[in-house]
């Protein structure tokens, strides 16, 4: 008895030798920053020239300018141009995916198309957002194409207008990301029994019954993947209008994202300022994934219920009809 | 195979761990370098390759250049290191106080011995104890004495104390096209030109002669702003209060009127569009700029086939020769950098003797100008040829600008310079960008300046604006 019990422990030790490093790596670079991050938000802490000015505590101060400033209004920056980007992106992913895995249509090099549509995901955001400044700029070669081809007067001005620049971005977001959600829809598409559709086929359901009534519910859970995942990304929206705006969120603040505006306040070393805004997103992210778990974890309880009651009538149909 | 797999890749993750953390340490033992010693490595920060060439074309003791130009070898073994960050966004100044604030735990090979500065930021470094007084560097007054006084004054600490020597004086002038201005005014003659242009008044009623000719009379937004912002009453900050001066608000009411006049082609500087007007296809009147400006960007803008891509800097590529230069409705500068030498540096003697050769030796600013025409900080050389009647610019039809510059130069005023400049002048540019473009009201373009100049120096607590 003894001896298995020292033989036990001495394994356990290995175990946790072998999960140290992570632990150590977390700690370093994850958690003590974290927690300084949080400390340091109730500091005036900032460079001034070559001068560093505090750390002195100030309590709320941070916060408080933080909600007086145009926090909220670069939230809603950060959504709507979430928002363009992911809206035309899913659904456009569920229509390709649908048909890259339709039987009946068959459609020749799918692997090609699979690389292609996932190409602009392989060039760095920055790149991207680079290229598309030069595009549509003022005398860029959209504009010129746009004015030559008769459909314009005059060169449209893409980045001095509040929704030409803000549709860029969503487009950008859209070009670089439908790639990405259009394979693991169909990864999720392919997971469903081939029977049921089979099924769906012989009953005489048309293609759009198939897809609403079979395919939708039965990826669902993927789906919530995705909008989660999506919606964390989008949070993070920084690369692409920033450079596309040079840092400015042009025109008229209207494409600053939340990120950007950490930026600013880290760009000019205010440790303090920015501690309060990364804060906050944390707690914004925080509350994300908590949602997110619990509708994944009440989805799995709901579907249960749901098969519950599905077989329900089913019985009584059969008793009924015995 | 599963396991051998699984076991090469646990050990190629703590492996990549365990390098990670190894990789914190190291570095930090150090110790600033006795004074008589010299370091074999002289590192120099700036923002673009302008004095890299200077340097490279003109410093006599340069032996060899890498090809990509990262350093330059002397011919006494000592290596030269680049550190160029752009400049746009405050982005330059932000990396060099991280490195400056680090300089003291440096190694010495690591230390920053000569960094550059512009005007709009100079005082920022100057009233620091990271530069180091020229003088204690071996640069006597009259190594000096034919340099511009404002060149000097404006890297003149609190205590009187020189920090820092310049090879340029940056005196701004009025650029126009020949060919417009006859089509305009009937005549392209400088002196002419001038008397069309001698004041902001003038300078409107010819706007829109221009403007009825299908003329545009600048390229956009930001063309103006030098020549109102070095006329100000008062430095941009005091305290932590920003004062907005009225001859801002004169050029944001001049470029209002101009945009909403079609008067411009509502570009921003540095834009492509705003390099293209300037090229053959520009419809523009003329563009102000000083002296680097004129020759080297605005010359390069002008022609046809860039110099790059086998093109000649010569009559008859685009418009090469068809620009003139006058002095324009007001005197003002624009840029100019200044050589600082960083405190620590292990190179004393090699600072010294890069800031006396080329910003002392007249020599070399004399051939400096007669081969780039850059306009460069020596007084008696400058008026030398200023004098010469043989001299003058292929590029400006014949005209001697340098004379131009001469009488330019002498007007220049930099006692309102700031610490703050280049962060007013970009995000006031950046605010009423907006407002010019009909995006925001006047109040909204107040507020976004008043936003991102918090933003960008937290010490600022109030902007006051004229009545």
């Amino acid at each position: 008895m003894k001896d298995i019990k020292e033989k036990e422990i001495s394994y356990a030790k290995y175990g946790y030798l072998f999960i140290a490093p992570f632990f150590i790596a977390f700690l370093v670079f994850q958690f003590i920053p974290l927690i300084q991050t949080i400390y340091y938000s109730f500091f005036e802490y900032y460079r001034s020239g070559l001068k560093i000015i505090g750390p002195n505590p100030v309590g709320f101060a941070n916060y408080e300018a933080l909600f007086a400033s145009d926090f909220p209004k670069y939230a809603g920056n950060t959504i709507i141009m979430w928002l363009l980007g992911f809206v035309p992106q899913i659904i456009v992913s569920l229509i390709l995916a649908a048909w890259f895995t339709d039987i009946r249509l068959r459609i020749k090099g799918k692997q090609f198309f699979k690389v292609v549509i996932y190409m602009p995901n392989l060039i760095m955001a920055s790149a991207f957002a680079m290229l598309f400044f030069a595009l549509f700029s003022d005398n860029g070669p959209v504009n010129h194409a746009l004015v030559s081809a008769g459909l314009l007067e005059q060169p449209f001005r893409f980045l001095s207008s509040v929704w030409g620049t803000r549709g860029l971005v969503g487009l950008m977001n859209f070009l670089m990301w439908f790639g990405n959600t259009t394979i693991l829809l169909m990864a999720a598409v392919m997971g469903i029994n081939p029977a049921l559709f089979e099924a769906a086929e012989l009953d005489g359901c048309t293609p759009r019954q198939t897809f609403f009534r079979i395919t939708l519910p039965m990826i669902r859970p993927i789906l919530v993947y995705v909008l989660i995942t999506s919606m964390i990304g989008g949070l993070q929206m920084f690369d692409v209008p920033q450079i596309l705006t040079n840092g400015k969120g042009t025109p008229d603040r209207t494409s600053m994202t939340l990120i950007m505006y950490l930026n600013n306040h880290l760009f000019s070393k205010n440790y303090g300022m920015a501690g309060a805004v990364s804060v906050i997103l944390f707690i914004i992210a925080a509350i994300l994934c908590l949602v997110v778990y619990f509708t994944l974890n009440s989805e799995d309880d709901s579907r249960k219920i749901k098969k519950r009651d599905r077989f329900k009538p089913r019985k009584e149909a059969l008793q009924n009809n015995g | 195979m599963k396991k051998t797999w699984k076991a090469i890749m646990s050990f190629a993750l703590i492996a990549a761990m365990a390098f990670g953390l190894a990789a914190c340490g190291g570095s930090g033992d150090s110790g600033s370098a006795d004074s008589g010693e010299q370091g074999k490595v002289l590192n120099i920060w700036c923002w673009n390759d302008e004095f890299q060439s200077r340097f490279n074309d003109y410093y006599p003791g340069v032996k060899e250049v890498a090809e990509d130009k990262s350093t330059t070898t002397l011919e006494d073994g000592t290596v030269v290191k680049w550190t160029i960050n752009p400049n746009e966004n405050n982005n330059y100044q932000d990396k060099l106080d991280e490195a400056l604030l680090k300089q003291a735990d440096a190694a010495p090979d690591d230390k920053i011995d000569i960094f550059l500065v512009e005007a709009d930021y100079a005082l920022k470094y100057v009233d620091s104890d990271y530069t180091m007084d020229v003088k204690d560097l071996g640069l006597t007054d009259d190594d000096m004495a034919q340099q511009y006084q404002y060149t000097k004054d404006i890297v003149t600490d609190s205590n009187g104390a020189i920090k820092g020597t310049t090879w340029q004086a940056t005196p701004g002038l009025f650029a126009y096209r020949r060919s417009i201005a006859k089509d305009v005014l009937g005549t392209d003659d400088p002196d002419a030109v001038q008397e069309a242009l001698a004041d902001w008044d003038k300078f409107n009623a010819v706007a829109e002669k221009a403007a009825a000719k299908g003329y545009k009379m600048l390229s956009g937004y930001d063309d103006a702003y030098r020549a109102f912002s070095n006329n100000v009453s008062a430095p941009w900050v005091d305290g932590t209060e920003v004062k907005v001066d009225p001859n801002i608000m004169k050029w944001v009411a001049q470029t209002k009127e101009f945009t909403d006049k079609g008067y411009n082609n509502k570009t921003s500087l540095w834009s492509d569009g705003w390099a293209k007007d300037q090229g053959p296809d520009g419809n523009v009147f003329g563009f102000f700029y000083s002296t680097w400006g004129i020759n080297f960007t605005l010359m390069g803008n002008s022609l046809e086939t860039p110099e790059d891509q086998g093109g000649k800097a010569e009559v008859g590529n685009g418009i090469f020769g068809d620009y003139a230069v006058c002095y324009g409705p007001e005197p003002y500068y624009w840029g100019g950098t200044w050589i600082c030498g960083a405190a620590g540096t292990d190179n004393t003697e090699l600072v010294a003797d890069v800031m006396k050769q080329l910003t002392c030796n007249a020599d070399i600013m004399k051939q400096i100008t007669l081969d780039t025409q850059d306009y460069t900080n020596n007084q008696e050389a400058m008026q030398a040829i200023a004098d010469d009647p043989e001299f003058g610019s292929d590029f400006l039809g014949g005209q001697n600008h340098i004379a131009l510059f001469v009488e330019a130069a002498k007007k220049i005023d930099m006692s309102n310079a700031g610490p703050y400049d280049q962060g007013c002048n970009e995000s006031i540019q950046g605010a009423f960008k907006d407002y010019f473009d009909g995006n925001v009201d006047m109040d909204g373009a107040k507020a976004n300046f008043e936003k991102t100049i918090k933003e960008k120096y937290p010490d600022i607590k109030t902007v006051v604006w004229p009545e």
